[in-house]
């Protein structure tokens, strides 16, 4: 099996007659890695997916892959496997012929291409099962012959579109775990599309976050969520609590912004370090397991005062919701259970506090408007 | 099965039940099945004097088919040589019509129904139904003149200089085939066009992804999934070409012969019914025998022409 190979989009524009799907794209993809697409629907990540895979002309920029220009070369001659959100796969031909499609199309005899189909299928830990019908194999199944069929066209680097989406929750996650360990086992680069953070931050080396055509931010799972670059970052991926308002004082690293819940003290993030200015819109994000119950009469500006408007409690944690003084914003805090009382009554005031260093400032702009 | 009729009458109502009842009945009994089985009994029978049907020689009979076989007796190459050449012919004839007309047929229905997209598309369609607007004999006199020797094509030909005499197609058989072709293009094209149609463009996508040239996605892809289509289509060109008349009978050659052509002389010039019912169900049954063979031997199913 070859191994993967980098990709890179150069200042990649595409666009649809007045409409533009990606606006300037560059992004430096490794050989090897996983890489993620993630963004809301329409954000032009599978039109990044289809320029990769040929079936998309950029409007401008380039495409290459393992440092090669891929202009004017088609799907067809690129070292690149697309699985198809649906999978694609052929209804009407056995699970093996599946497989095999690729090798048949390269004239390897009927007998090879039986062959390197049953190593595939115990890849995929579907042994015997070759010679059955795809419709008769089960959504998990499916998927995993949709993965076998891609590796057997020796691709490097393997393209999917939101393979998991038709699964089941319990059936999404188990695949997660199980496309992250074909990868690590084959090498290849991966270039994974979805809308789903929590696939993008199980699996990635690397998460691209898009809205609308633009690329916000790239970085690992772990800067993506703790250190957004940008207000849509922080609203889309995981769950936030966002406070707009006005910086009134700048600390180094840190800025205070006064907000509709008094002052609010928050880390500003990497990305707006120095661009952040006194007196500028800003927003704090707080995340909700960032949120605890202050000690009796705390007060400051790492705390803030809200009424409890609902509670849930989900077993491993208690999810209480609340808004800002009195109708303000929705306030959600999560707090694990430790075996502890509830929290507050319903329309009980409370007040709560965080740590500044886990709260993120950054200049107003568009949150994601998914709820 | 008492069940079933309860259900469908608990279904649909009383009166309405009893209508499609009985205008179903109706249907396949007095239009389909009694006139065919009256022309099958008219077959096996002897031509009379009308004085002498219902009487002694009125008896059951395979002469008819004998003399397809045969011809008259005593003749001189021992069987029928003019009928059964222009039998066979017209239906080989016909199939290279059917093979032709998939040929032409198939990439305007994959374009249709997977390249082209909104008004264009709904243009192409139109384009193609318009001309059936117009009577079929009336067609065929259009062909006769546009392959005549003064005709459309004949004209074009000489003005670019690349013939001096004109060719006579209608002797060669050529306006003939031409028309019959054209005659049924819609019945190719609209069972291949909604096959084609809900074929997942994914598919398509994800067998050039894996490197496959245009014409193994067509052979491996398209084709198998469109298997339905194709035998509806080339079904009804076949055994409507081979069963036509006024195209052969305007567009033919003079020295051409259709076999229907022969059925409807049987008919109308000798009068004998019995001859021509004969002749008749030789050429449905031949038809229904080489359609069912060969959609056999594609592996394709008779009930999935309805899907």
């Amino acid at each position: 099996m070859k191994s993967g190979v980098g990709v890179e989009l150069e200042h990649l524009w595409i666009r649809f007659g007045d409409f533009v799907a990606v606006r300037d794209a560059s992004v430096k993809i490794e050989e090897g890695e996983f890489f993620s697409f993630l963004g809301p629907s329409g954000c032009g990540k599978t039109t990044i997916l289809r320029t990769v895979s040929g079936f998309q002309d950029p409007s401008e920029g380039r495409v290459l892959i393992g440092g090669r220009d891929m202009a004017g070369t088609g799907p067809n001659k690129r070292p690149t496997a697309l699985i198809f959100q649906n999978l694609a796969l052929f209804p009407l031909m056995k699970v093996w012929e599946n497989i095999a499609f690729s090798l048949e199309v390269r004239g390897v005899s009927k007998a090879g291409r039986r062959k390197r189909a049953d190593e595939l299928l115990d890849l995929i830990a579907l042994p015997d099962q070759g010679d059955k019908l795809v419709d008769e194999l089960s959504g998990g199944q499916r998927q995993r012959v949709a993965v076998a069929r891609a590796l057997a066209a020796e691709p490097q680097v393997l393209l999917l579109d939101e393979p998991l989406s038709a699964l089941d929750l319990k059936l999404r996650q188990h695949m997660r775990t199980e496309l992250r360990a074909i990868q690590q086992r084959v090498g290849l680069t991966f270039i994974y599309i979805t809308h789903d953070q929590g696939e993008a931050l199980t699996m990635s080396d690397h998460v691209a976050v898009m809205r609308e055509g633009v690329i916000e931010q790239v970085g690992d799972g772990k800067e993506i969520y703790d250190d957004p670059a940008t207000s849509f970052v922080a609203s889309f991926v995981g769950e936030n609590n966002a406070f707009s308002g006005r910086v009134t004082s700048l600390n180094g690293s840190h800025a205070v912004v006064d907000t509709e819940v008094g002052a609010l003290r928050a880390r500003i993030a990497t990305a707006a370090r120095g661009t952040l200015q006194q007196d500028d819109n800003a927003m704090v994000f707080i995340r909700p397991e960032s949120l605890d119950v202050a000690a009796d009469g705390a007060a400051g500006d790492h705390t803030l005062s809200a009424r409890v408007v609902n509670e849930e409690f989900e077993g491993q944690s208690y999810h209480v919701f609340m808004e800002a003084g009195d109708g303000g914003s929705p306030i959600k805090m999560s707090l694990t259970n430790r075996g502890q009382a509830h929290i507050s009554s319903i329309g009980g005031a409370l007040t709560l506090a965080y740590d500044p260093d886990q709260a993120v400032a950054l200049p107003q702009g568009a949150l994601s408007d998914q709820e | 099965m008492a069940a079933a009729v309860r259900k469908f009458i608990e279904k649909n109502g009383v009166g309405m039940a009893v209508f499609m009842t009985l205008a179903v009945t109706f249907w396949i009994m007095v239009l389909i099945v009694l006139p065919q089985l009256t022309m099958v009994d008219f077959s096996f029978r002897f031509k009379l004097p009308p004085d002498a049907i219902g009487g002694p020689q009125d008896q059951w009979t395979t002469t008819n088919y004998e003399y397809f076989i045969k011809g008259n007796p005593g003749n001189s190459d021992g069987w029928n040589r003019v009928d059964v050449t222009v039998f066979t012919r017209t239906l080989i004839a016909a199939f290279f019509v059917t093979v032709f007309n998939f040929i032409v047929c198939y990439p305007i229905a994959y374009y249709m129904a997977k390249v082209a997209t909104g008004g264009w598309a709904r243009m192409l369609a139109l384009s193609l139904v318009v001309p059936y607007w117009i009577n079929e004999i009336l067609r065929a006199f259009a062909f006769r003149i546009i392959f005549g020797d003064a005709g459309l094509i004949n004209t074009m030909l000489k003005t670019l200089g690349l013939i001096t005499d004109s060719i006579d197609f209608i002797r060669a058989d050529i306006a003939l085939y031409a028309g019959l072709g054209y005659a049924y293009i819609l019945l190719m094209i609209f069972p291949l066009y909604s096959a084609i149609e809900s074929l997942d463009r994914n598919q398509v996508e994800a067998a050039r992804d894996m490197g496959s040239p245009w014409w193994r996605i067509h052979w491996r892809i398209v084709m198998p999934f469109a298997k339905p289509g194709i035998t509806a289509g080339c079904t009804m060109v076949f055994m409507l070409s081979a069963g036509a008349l006024a195209a052969p009978q305007i567009l033919g050659g003079p020295s051409s012969l259709w076999f229907t052509q022969i059925i409807y002389q049987g008919f109308f010039e000798y009068f004998n019914w019995q001859r021509g019912a004969a002749y008749a169900i030789i050429l449905l049954g031949s038809c229904m025998i080489i359609v069912l063979s060969l959609t056999k031997l594609f592996g394709g199913k008779m009930g999935e022409i309805g899907r």
